[in-house]
């Protein structure tokens, strides 16, 4: 099946009866250069809402790049970036947050000094309403929402089954459980769209089963909007409704992972083909 | 109990009120360091200048009389009133909150992502900018700072343990006030980084500025605060400073008695900074009775930096600092 036909309102269902709705973001002709380096040339993609969209590519394909121009954290030089039918102004990363995009970092970015719980607490920071004075002058309408963020945090804790590390300090932490409080932040925050820059990266085999249903119950249970990075093309082709190709910052394909598996250009670049 | 150790006693307490307000001026380089990086050289200066504004305001003088008559020839001093001074406190409290946003506004904000160095260039610049902003807006004149403190030695003190051990204790109330207002405060930012939900942010944004950013702080807002507090810090620490010796120059310096403390206590521990502003208080006041007539006295000046020294030989991180290990 191909989507090329599809409107950008219309909304279809997958072979495993999951429904995708309209484009919730557009990526018009971004090119984002470095001096010298252009390290996403001009590329346009599409997010659908509730799909797991995956970018992948070889090494320094530009990839993070773009989920760096998506969350704020770069600005392209040119292009243009649509947010629910709306053009976006360029955004500073924490407003881009308080727009209902979370996202994890490919070298785990986590607070260090704080516990599992407070890690995740802090996800919530875009939900929190009562503001400093009022937590001074009237503890009342703070602490019932700090219970609401609470109760949040912790059915997200269950939820990633890390009960047992609640109390402890983020630092102390193997990677591939790092990986996932990182994850449990960002899902904090219940974001529409979630940003994950290689979820699974340096995992084990096991690790790896667990962080992809995870990724997919997040998806399936909250219908969360999900555009991940990922290396390991067994995981994404497994997991992901459409496949966007990266190369040198150059789009090189992008639909389901059918069509990728069989795009020429694809497998010559994965290949090591040599280019043009 | 013999002398010699009631003696060590009030000497021990006399040192840990002197500490807390040590703890009190190094917490606000924590606080400051901690969430943006920089080492604040300004804070003792910023403590000079709130004292002064507080007494201005209180006694109504005029900001700028100086440049206002140099320029229009004219020959005013004061309003002519008296501000109480609970409402003098709140309106440089609130100058104190402006000095922070124009700080983040017009230095901060350009200086994102700098060298640590560069940030503390830039605050030598902003400590001599405001030493002479100071002097340009109240006057340079030795000023009387009363908030309506008590003062002088506590009777009831002398005369309770004089009752009980048949030796007074020498306390001003002075310090005691500036011991109870110290501590209030330092319990009070305390719980409101452990506690508050801007205190978590805080905490965030002192760990990791990416991670923080991408769930939805804003570091310029924080920066805010984070100055705020300093300043708040500093309006504390001036006036009870102020209070005692009066509202001059040397007020300044007393970021300088701040400096082994942070050295004892680690540049981001707040802990670090209220048990290391402790241990000085003490230990500078112990050592000068104890070993200071030996030597010819005036050990204070000195003392707690050879501590300090002493310390970073053996504990590098200081006393909570956090273990720097070098990733290869
Ligand atoms: N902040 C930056 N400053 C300069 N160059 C950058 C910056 N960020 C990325 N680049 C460059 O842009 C190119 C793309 O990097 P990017 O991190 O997006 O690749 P990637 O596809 O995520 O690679 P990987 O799979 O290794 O994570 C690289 O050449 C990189 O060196
Ligand atoms: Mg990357």
């Amino acid at each position: 099946m191909s989507l090329d036909s599809l409107d950008i309102t219309e909304s279809y269902t997958t072979p495993d009866g999951r429904t995708i709705g309209g484009v919730v973001m557009e990526m018009k002709n971004i090119t984002l250069r470095f001096g010298g380096v252009v390290a996403i040339k001009d590329i346009s993609f599409d997010i659908r809402e509730g799909e797991i969209r995956a970018i992948i590519g070889p090494n320094g394909a530009g990839k993070s790049s773009m989920l760096n121009v998506i969350n704020g954290f770069y600005h392209p030089q040119e292009g243009e970036i649509w947010f629910h039918g709306k053009k976006r102004a360029p955004m500073k990363p924490y407003q881009v947050a308080h727009q209902g995009i979370a996202r994890t970092f490919q070298n785990i970015a986590l607070f260090n000094g704080m516990t599992t719980l407070d890690n995740i607490m802090t996800g919530r920071m875009t939900h929190v309403k009562s503001n400093m004075l009022m937590q001074a002058i009237w503890k009342g309408p703070a602490e019932r929402e700090e219970n609401e963020h609470r109760e949040v945090v912790e059915k997200i804790i269950d939820f990633l089954e890390i009960q047992a590390i609640r109390k402890t300090p983020v630092g102390r932490l193997p990677y591939g459980l790092q990986k996932r409080v990182e994850l449990g932040r960002a899902l904090a925050a219940e974001p529409k769209l979630l940003l994950l820059d290689e979820p699974m990266a340096g995992m084990n085999v096991e690790e790896k089963e667990d962080m992809s249903r995870f990724i997919l119950d997040v998806n399936d249970e909250f219908g969360t909007t999900i555009a991940l990075i990922e290396h390991d093309m067994g995981v994404v082709m497994d997991i992901s409704d459409r496949v966007v190709v990266m190369d040198y910052g150059r789009k090189i394909g992008d639909g389901t992972p059918d069509e990728i598996r069989n795009n020429q250009e694809v497998i010559d670049a994965y290949l090591g083909v040599a280019h043009d | 109990m013999p002398d010699q150790l009631l003696f060590a006693m009030e000497v021990t307490l006399n040192g840990l009120m002197a500490g807390v307000l040590y703890s009190l001026v190094a917490l606000g380089f924590v606080l400051i360091f901690k969430a943006s990086g920089i080492f604040n050289y300004a804070q003792g200066v910023m403590a000079l200048f709130a004292a002064l504004t507080l007494v201005g305001i209180q006694d109504g003088q005029v900001p700028f009389a100086h440049l206002i008559n140099a320029i229009f020839g004219t020959n005013v001093h004061h309003f002519g009133w008296h501000v109480p001074a609970v409402f003098a406190i709140i309106l440089t409290l609130g100058v104190m909150v402006l000095f922070a946003i124009i700080v983040e506004r017009y230095i901060l904000k350009h200086l994102v992502n700098q060298e640590p160095i560069i940030l503390f260039m830039a605050t030598i610049g902003l400590a001599y900018f405001m030493e002479g902003f100071g002097d340009l807006m109240w006057g340079s004149d030795i000023k009387k700072l009363d908030i309506g403190l008590p003062q002088g030695l506590n009777e009831t003190l002398e005369s309770v343990t004089y009752g009980w051990w048949g030796y007074g204790f020498f306390i001003d109330n002075l310090d005691i006030a500036a011991t109870i207002v110290a501590a209030i405060l330092v319990i009070t930012l305390t719980l409101f980084s452990q506690y508050s939900k801007t205190g978590r942010a805080l905490r965030a944004v002192a760990d990791d500025h990416q991670a923080a950013l991408s769930v939805g702080i804003s570091l310029r807002f924080i920066w805010v605060i984070v100055w705020s507090i300093a300043g708040f810090v500093a309006l504390v620490a001036g006036v009870m400073w102020g209070a005692k010796s009066g509202v001059q120059f040397s007020l300044s310096l007393i970021a300088l008695k701040a400096l082994p403390v942070l050295m004892l206590g680690g540049f981001t521990s707040i802990p670090g900074a209220i048990v290391g502003g402790l241990i000085i208080g003490v230990g500078e006041k112990l050592f000068e009775f104890s070993i200071g007539p030996m030597i010819g006295g005036a050990t204070e000046n000195w003392f707690a930096y050879m501590l300090a020294l002493l310390f970073l030989v053996f504990r590098p991180q200081g006393l909570f600092g956090d273990k720097i290990i070098e990733r290869v």
